[in-house]
């Protein structure tokens, strides 16, 4: 009834009639939506808490004592995961620049440091994390050779800054593909040599559109600081593997991952938020 | 009158398909040279190599005498002296008008941010873009980017202006505003070699024409025996389909 008075008035006013019938189609879907997303989780739920073993999950993994115990010291342990991945950051970023820019030189003179930046980039995107965590951790260690760190941080660090390097390089690297080539002739038109064109036309532009994809990189270390666990680095993860051992209990485990989450969830929000503005600019 | 620029047998291929075969040509001190001729014809292709953003295959390019193809010769010092306008405008969108103008001469030129921003500010309100110096380009109108596009060239303080279609990609309401700014260049004395569509401009302003085909710099003289009484049978088509198209 209401959307046939909609079309009446649409048939005098065409404009204001589009503006009332939008804002219906509007207040429907909003209503539909709400309505799908209420019974699809109500059936989800009902279908786990009726579940046969649902009982016993809920004691080993949501014991609500066991969560309040475990929390904080799990929390005091997660400040280890949060100077690992700030620290291998701020050299993953640099490190992932001069691997992009080596790569991105041209001419013949440039082959060897093109070929170095390549093979990197390949090795280290090509070994699993937690191999390189194992080689580099037990094994340089294991050399005993006098002024190198045997620190498990340390070499955890390193592992990692290895590892993500080679990918943030790519990132950096499709950045600077994206800027168009009679940028760098306008920059050197003017007289500016190579590395000023780079410096302060190329990387600028290149490196603006990639900070989504480099936040992305940056959630996965995050995540990542919890495989140093294997090295015995007593962190959020090894914290709830103590904790665990001891109660036989694993609400540890969930306590983690929402720590985990609290951090990771805003960081993928505002990731997901620059990648819809830059859309919207480009256009 | 010293001479600016000459181009010997300068020859230029992309790949296999040859751009540019044999130029001669010479521009004299305060001189306009227009190179008109179909898209394809290697105009672009000639001023890129002037300003050695290609590099030639044969041939000498000297600039005041000084070959600048030689090996060994600084490429950076050379585009210093020869500024360039391109169709697109390329402006770096990341920068303000007036940080586009100053970038050339306080990096290339070590000025100061002072220096350069005291001269950047001048040319602006010379050419009426005072009240654009805190802009980024993309708030700017299509003629408004190409005369700053202009005025980045002229804050190195060239020897030698090349344009390069520089109309072509503007709407045609805005055409004119650049083409006044190029006349005055040329009124103060800028030695200028212009690739232009514009026929009409270029009858006003070049000392000479040259007519572009396939590479090859087919006829050249003065705008009014190029215009009213080309020699060459290719010359003649050529400005018959623009008089058709009614650009003359």
């Amino acid at each position: 009834m209401a959307l046939r008075e909609d079309e009446r008035a649409g048939s005098r006013i065409a404009g204001r009639a589009s503006r009332t019938f939008g804002r219906g189609t509007a207040g429907r879907s909003l209503l539909l939506a709400s309505l799908s997303t209420v019974v699809f989780f109500g059936v989800v739920v009902i279908l786990v808490v009726n579940s046969p073993g649902w009982e016993d999950v809920k004691a080993a993994f949501f014991y609500g004592p066991e969560f309040r115990e475990s929390f904080p010291d799990i929390l005091e342990k997660f400040w280890t995961n949060v100077k690992l991945f700030l620290l291998a950051e701020v050299f993953i970023l640099v490190w992932g620049l001069v691997l992009a820019v080596l790569r991105s030189l041209q001419g013949p003179v440039f082959f060897p440091l093109r070929l170095l930046s390549a093979a990197y980039t390949d090795v280290f995107r090509g070994i699993p994390t937690i191999l390189l965590i194992f080689l580099l951790g037990f094994g340089v260690p294991a050399l005993q050779i006098s002024g190198v760190p045997k620190s498990q941080f340390f070499w955890a660090t390193v592992s990692l800054v290895l590892v993500y390097s080679a990918y943030v390089a790519e990132v950096y690297r499709a950045g600077i593909d994206s800027v168009h080539p009679s940028q760098e002739a306008a920059a050197r038109s003017l007289g500016l040599n190579r590395f000023q064109s780079l410096r302060y036309v190329v990387l600028p532009q290149a490196i603006r559109r990639v900070v989504p994809p480099l936040l992305n990189d940056f959630i996965g270390l995050q995540k990542d600081t919890a495989l140093v666990a294997l090295l015995g680095v007593v962190e959020a993860f090894r914290q709830s593997q103590i904790e665990v051992a001891g109660s036989f209990n694993y609400t540890p485990y969930v306590a983690t991952a929402i720590i985990f989450l609290v951090l990771t969830i805003p960081l993928t929000r505002l990731t997901d938020y620059l990648i819809a503005r830059e859309r919207r600019q480009r256009r | 009158m010293a001479e600016q620029l000459r181009l010997e047998h300068v020859s230029k291929s992309f790949g296999d398909l040859p751009v540019l075969r044999g130029i001669d040509l010479a521009l004299e001190e305060h001189e306009v040279v227009c190179l008109i001729g179909a898209s394809g014809s290697g105009k672009s292709t000639l001023l890129r190599c002037v300003n050695l953003l290609e590099p030639v295959d044969e041939g000498r390019i000297l600039l005041r005498g000084e070959e600048v193809t030689a090996p060994g010769v600084d490429v950076n010092r050379t585009r210093r002296r020869i500024g360039i306008v391109f169709q697109a405008f390329n402006l770096f969108p990341h920068m303000t008008v007036l940080d586009n103008v100053t970038l050339g001469p306080r990096k290339a030129l070590r000025q100061s941010r002072a220096e350069a921003e005291t001269q950047g500010r001048e040319l602006l309100g010379r050419f009426g873009l005072a009240d654009r110096a805190r802009d980024y380009p993309d708030r700017l109108s299509g003629g408004q980017q190409q005369r700053v596009a202009i005025v980045r060239a002229l804050a190195m303080r060239p020897e030698l202006l090349l344009l390069d279609e520089v109309t072509s990609a503007l709407d045609p309401e805005l055409v004119a505003e650049v083409l006044n700014v190029i006349r005055e260049l040329a009124a103060g004395g800028m030695t200028m070699l212009i690739a232009t569509h514009e026929m009409g401009f270029a009858r006003d302003i070049a000392a000479r024409v040259c007519f572009l085909d396939d590479g090859s710099i087919l006829e050249q003289g003065p705008p009014e025996q190029i215009f009213s009484a080309p020699r060459e049978p290719r010359t003649q088509q050529f400005l018959q389909r623009i008089i058709e198209a009614g650009r003359l």
